[in-house]
């Protein structure tokens, strides 16, 4: 009866497609080039010991990347993220100077930052804030704890107490391969996984395509929002304790504009600020795109002023080129005859 | 057996103090149709949204398989087996059919999701509905017609036992259509019961057993179908007692102002043509949805034309853009004036000068603010806007005086031709009077005035000619002193004929 019947794995392209594969490829393409180009200018690029430190400048940006992307697929978006990581660095690095168990720090740090998730998660889809007010509120009371934990000083070293928590989450390895990597790309396993193939992953596209459908379908949409904000605030928790495990101290000014850096590795990667739309591999690229333009502009000798022109032109190009696409797209659609509600 | 499934009783609501529905009853019993009908704004979708527990009432009953339902809500009605086909789409258009069809029942295996029984499942109820899509296509990608069809085929995926089609058919083709009364009358043989909402009432033939009628939000009316006749449907409809007294002033209309000839753009405006004389005001009727919004869009260059002759005062004129229009000497009262009127934020006297700028430049190109503040005062007194300040915002006017706001931005100009889109819709009754009035006047000065609205009793009573549109096209003229709220319905619903194949069966 069907006349469009085709195999299982072009019909799981054909899904990924439709959630964003095209740009994710695009993106990969770019990178590739990226690190073709700095290997050819510097050879050293490609060193074992470069890799290995390129991967863990990846890291964090790809964990906020993570929860960014979560909370821009459900159509909002999150600016507490950064000042979240600075929270989480200050608490942990303060309570553990106070002498609490590095772990026990650690575990009520995470239950701290998810609580902001909850308030974000509330404020936007129970009160219906502006999700950029809601969240610039949350932002700057987040930093404002960051300041007042430890009376608006910096901690002190967290000292020898710490030292299997600073190997767990920085210094140690695995098989050769640091411990933030391995961190790193079990998180964006799991949560890949929860996005792709729970009930509440689905939700989460579902909210951000139309938010009304969804609740006309019996979505929750408050609790689907509120899981996505309570993702990132997880994710820049574990950033905060990447950063004092790596310092070996609380710094107030952590995790200072990660937020819009977040922002930036899920848009290069693919995905829509204006929800539905997006894949967790997208965000992997965006965020090694992130990466390997600061890791290969500093190889090649580039000051930091370029760095920054440069990566904020590849964000606007790279959503330009969506935005041109879309609209050709739509174009097309319309002229055949597609459109019929204006 | 058929037994009462459904039984409100005495339901009302109101919005805002505007009462939507007044103490109606309705019953509906297990293997019928029973078609809800009623003009726009008579109640109909209201009361099919309290009983699918989008809304709750004020007052009255709401009794499900017999049992009484407190509180109803979405999901609540959901799982009493109540689906609703929305008039509007209500579909996440990133995501595939089959995770539309189950959006928030998704199958899952062990907590994760299992998609293969779901587009099993799905696959099965489009091959039933004779819908050629498969599963996995992305609802964004699927032409309106389709995404209607699957929205009908995600309410059939529920099992449901009472379904709720609000206008189901005005998006698809004949084969669609014809399909889909297939569905229902298999629907109706297997015991459930279907409450179907059209407007298209040569339909009703083809699949209805009962009738009843809507009006203001009361009841009326209700009949077997076959006791009943499509001119006793439409008085029903129709059959509103004018009470306002309306401020006709007689005129001898002047010579052709504004002529369009075989004005095209998109599927809402299919080849319109008419003509507005001087001192003349022609109403233009329709139901929600005939296409005269679109068609003043075009006009006025706010949305693309197609193709189209615009003649103003014996002369074409090329109009691609608002400034065109307004340049030509056409000005548009858009219907949605919140949205597309005012600025609301900004102050009266800012809103009135906003489009006249340019008449207001001083030195340095600054605006004259003495210009300006008299510009506004004549406005204000011409319009006898009641404002304390022209510094308040245009938002915390009254809709009827936010109304003369949008007209005083277009008095300082000279214009030959003002589009009046809906302009009294939900403002009070004093200041409907006033827009009467405003237009009455524009028309002794000789002007042209389009006055587009669903209230027949007002086109009825302003009005000088009336054209009626339906689907996009013209399907009617006639000069006010032949009209009648009859021959007007009848005109509105003049629908192209898509069912000449569904007939056959």
């Amino acid at each position: 009866m069907r006349t469009d019947d085709r195999g299982g794995l072009s019909r799981a392209l054909h899904a990924l497609t439709a959630r964003g594969m095209g740009q994710v490829l695009t993106a990969a393409a770019g990178l590739a080039v990226m690190c073709a180009v700095f290997g050819f200018l510097n050879p050293v690029f490609f060193s074992g010991r470069n890799v290995g430190n390129l991967l863990r400048q990846i890291a964090p940006i790809l964990l906020i990347g993570i929860g960014q992307s979560y909370v821009l697929i459900t159509g909002n978006i999150d600016l507490s993220i950064g000042s979240v990581t600075g929270m989480s660095c200050m608490l942990s690095a303060t309570l553990m100077t106070r002498g609490m168990n590095p772990w026990v720090a650690a575990a009520a740090t995470v239950l701290c930052c998810l609580l902001v998730g909850v308030l974000n998660g509330g404020l936007v889809a129970k009160f219906n804030l502006p999700p950029f007010i809601a969240t610039l509120g949350t932002m700057t009371i987040a930093r404002g704890i960051a300041q007042i934990v430890n009376n608006n000083y910096n901690t002190d070293s967290i000292g020898q107490a710490a030292e299997g928590f600073r190997n767990f989450f920085y210094y140690g390895r695995l098989g050769g391969v640091f411990n933030t990597i391995w961190i790193a790309a079990a998180l964006w396993l799991a949560f890949n996984f929860l996005l792709s193939r729970t009930r509440l992953g689905r939700h989460i596209y579902a909210t951000g395509s139309n938010r009304e459908a969804a609740r006309l379908s019996g979505v929750d949409v408050f609790r689907t929002t509120t899981a996505a904000y309570m993702v990132s605030s997880f994710c820049s928790c574990v950033v905060g304790l990447i950063v004092c495990a790596t310092s070996g101290m609380g710094t107030m000014d952590a995790g200072n504009m990660y937020e819009l850096y977040a922002v930036a590795a899920s848009v290069i990667g693919g995905v829509s600020t204006l929800g539905g739309q997006g894949l967790l591999l997208g965000t992997v690229m965006g965020a090694s795109i992130w990466g390997v333009l600061q890791n290969g502009l500093q190889f090649a000798g580039a000051p930091v002023a370029i760095r920054n022109i440069v990566i904020g032109a590849i964000v606007v190009v790279s959503v330009l080129l969506d935005v041109l696409v879309r609209s050709g797209r739509r174009r097309r659609k319309r002229d055949a005859g597609g459109e019929a509600k204006a | 057996m058929s037994q009462n499934i459904v039984e409100l009783r005495r339901v009302s609501k109101s919005f805002a103090g505007i009462r939507a529905l007044d103490g109606v009853s309705l019953t509906l019993e297990s293997g019928e149709v029973l078609a809800l009908l009623g003009e726009n704004g008579a109640g109909k979708s209201t009361l099919m949204k309290i009983l699918g527990g989008i809304y709750t009432r004020d007052a009255g009953t709401i009794r499900v398989f017999g049992t009484e339902i407190e509180e109803m809500t979405p999901r609540r009605a959901r799982e009493l087996g109540i689906a609703i086909i929305h008039q509007e789409l209500n579909m996440c258009s990133h995501l595939t059919v089959a995770e539309n069809i189950f959006l928030g029942r998704e199958v899952t295996r062990s907590g994760l999701l299992h998609d293969r029984p779901m587009r099993e499942r799905a696959a099965e109820i489009l091959s039933r509905l004779n819908i050629d899509i498969h599963p996995d296509t992305v609802v964004g990608s699927l032409p309106i017609s389709k995404q209607q069809m699957v929205e009908i085929a995600k309410a059939l995926s529920t099992d449901a036992r009472i379904l709720i089609m609000d206008e189901p058919t005005s998006a698809l083709t004949s084969k669609e259509i014809s399909d889909l009364f297939h569905i229902i009358r298999s629907l109706r043989e297997q015991g459930c019961g279907i409450i179907y909402i059209s407007h298209r009432l040569e339909e009703l033939a083809h699949i209805v057993d009962r009738v009843l009628i809507l009006r203001d939000g009361r009841y009326i009316a209700e009949s077997r179908f076959e006791d009943t006749t499509m001119p006793e449907i439409i008085a029903n409809m129709v059959g509103r007692e004018i009470k306002e007294k309306f401020p006709r002033i007689e005129s001898s209309p002047g010579r052709t102002i504004l002529s369009v000839r075989g004005l095209n753009a998109g599927r809402q405006v299919r080849d319109v043509s008419f003509d507005l004389r001087e001192g003349e005001i022609v109403g233009v009727a329709g139901l929600m949805g005939a296409g005269r919004t679109e068609m003043t869009r075009a006009l006025f260059g706010a949305d693309p034309k197609e193709s189209g002759e615009i003649t103003l005062d014996g002369e074409a004129v090329r109009i691609d853009r608002p400034m065109d229009a307004i340049e030509a000497g056409i000005v548009l009262v858009p219907e949605d004036r919140k949205n597309d009127g005012l600025c609301t934020k900004l102050s009266i006297r800012e809103n009135i000068a906003l489009p006249n700028l340019d008449m207001l430049e001083g030195r340095l190109s600054a605006v004259d603010r003495r210009r300006e503040g008299e510009m506004v005062r004549r406005a204000a007194s011409d319009l006898s806007i009641k404002m304390s300040d022209p510094e308040q915002s245009a938002e915390s006017l009254s809709g009827g005086n936010q109304q003369k706001v949008v007209v005083g931005k277009w008095l300082a100009r000279d214009f030959r031709v003002a589009l009046f889109d809906e302009p009294t819709r939900g403002i009070d009754v004093a200041a409907k009077a006033e827009i009467y009035h405003l237009m009455n006047d524009l028309k002794r000065r000789g002007l042209g005035v389009l006055f587009i609205s669903s209230e027949m009793p007002e086109i009825l009573g302003i009005a000088d000619r009336i054209i009626v549109m339906c689907d996009g096209r013209v399907t009617g003229e006639m000069p006010a002193a032949e009209a009648t709220q009859e021959r007007i319905l009848e005109l509105a619903t003049r629908f192209e004929d898509k069912l000449g194949v569904a007939a056959g069966d």
